[in-house]
């Protein structure tokens, strides 16, 4: 029992000790997702500015202080907007970034598959889409006579 | 044949819409979700000595200014500033300009140049200036008497512009 209870408290000081110090990978993670505010298209992993430098330190102490990720990147939101994440969330106008790019995806396959079907069977079936002038069947025909008579 | 003309040219304006409507919004103007918010507190170390706290100028109106001495426009800006705190600091307005990304020496070298009588001083970590949503410099909020966020603008401000958004904050009793 007492040796249980030593190992709970090891292991609850090791989690202790894990929230109060976020990896470099831990910070990266979030840091990845949120974009450099003075920069065009760069995260706040990628950028070597002064301002994402401060945003990584702001990172990583709320990480420190026990915050998760989740909650450190609502902070950035609620003060930068969703502007501030690279990854727009899949809802409201935003949600067109995820749809379009899927329904132009299956509507294209769509269109391949109905053109595709529409060759193949006028390939099957040539007498069915072979129009022919009347006048031009009798021209052949007379053709075919003489020659049959020579 | 005419109707797949029509269905084509209908499915072509799709794209074309959100390019101008991507192309209508203005890239820079990133709208705050602050304004309306409580202004975020901070204790930070004065220019002249001591720290100032935010919270403890609540009751008033603020008039917070982020500058950089390396920015144009704040250096534009400054002397409209002054002005405005001179104008309503009976009235009981306090102006605080916050340095932010920016070395000790040439931010010391811009207060020597601009002369501003109000209180100044400095983020050197960025914590103030990201818990207020900042990007750029100079950037200006002003915040009322219940110390909420009424006003954020990015860019130099006008001494008439920053004078109109004060003026209606003043009649208001927390």
């Amino acid at each position: 029992m007492r040796a249980w209870l030593a190992l709970l408290a090891v292991l609850a000081s090791v989690a202790g000790a894990r929230a109060a110090t976020p990896t470099a990978a831990e910070v990266e993670a979030v840091a990845r997702q949120l974009r450099c505010v003075v920069c065009q298209n760069l995260s706040v992993a990628d950028s070597p500015s002064e301002m994402a430098r401060q945003m990584r330190d702001v990172v990583r102490e709320r990480l420190a202080a026990g915050e998760t990720p989740e909650a450190v990147k609502a902070y950035f939101v609620e003060r930068y907007g969703e502007w501030v994440l690279l990854m727009p969330p899949a809802r409201g106008f935003p949600l067109l970034a995820f749809v379009l790019p899927l329904g132009a995806l299956v509507g294209g396959l769509t269109a391949a598959l109905v053109v595709l079907r529409r060759w193949s069977r006028r390939s099957a079936d040539p007498g069915a889409s072979a129009e022919v002038d009347e006048e031009d069947l009798a021209a052949v025909r007379d053709e075919v006579r003489r020659r049959g008579a020579v | 044949m005419r109707r797949r003309i029509a269905l084509a040219c209908a499915l072509a304006l799709v794209p074309i819409a959100l390019l101008a409507q991507g192309l209508r919004t203005d890239p820079r103007a990133v709208p705050s979700p602050l304004v309306g918010a409580p202004a975020p507190d901070f204790a930070l170390p004065r220019f002249d000595g001591g720290d100032l706290r935010l919270s403890n100028l609540r009751g008033r109106v603020l008039v917070v200014n982020f500058w950089a001495s390396w920015c144009g426009p704040c250096r534009e800006e400054a002397a409209g500033l002054e002005a405005v705190w001179r104008r309503y600091r009976e009235a009981g307005v306090v102006l605080v300009g916050v340095n932010i990304q920016d070395r000790e020496a040439p931010a010391r070298a811009f207060l020597g140049a601009t002369r501003p009588s109000y209180p100044n001083v400095v983020d050197r970590n960025g914590a103030a200036s990201i818990s207020y949503g900042i990007y750029g410099v100079p950037e200006t909020f002003v915040i009322d008497r219940d110390g909420r966020i009424r006003l954020r603008h990015v860019g130099a401000v006008g001494i008439e512009a920053l004078a109109r958004q004060i003026e209606p904050l003043l009649g208001e009793r927390s």
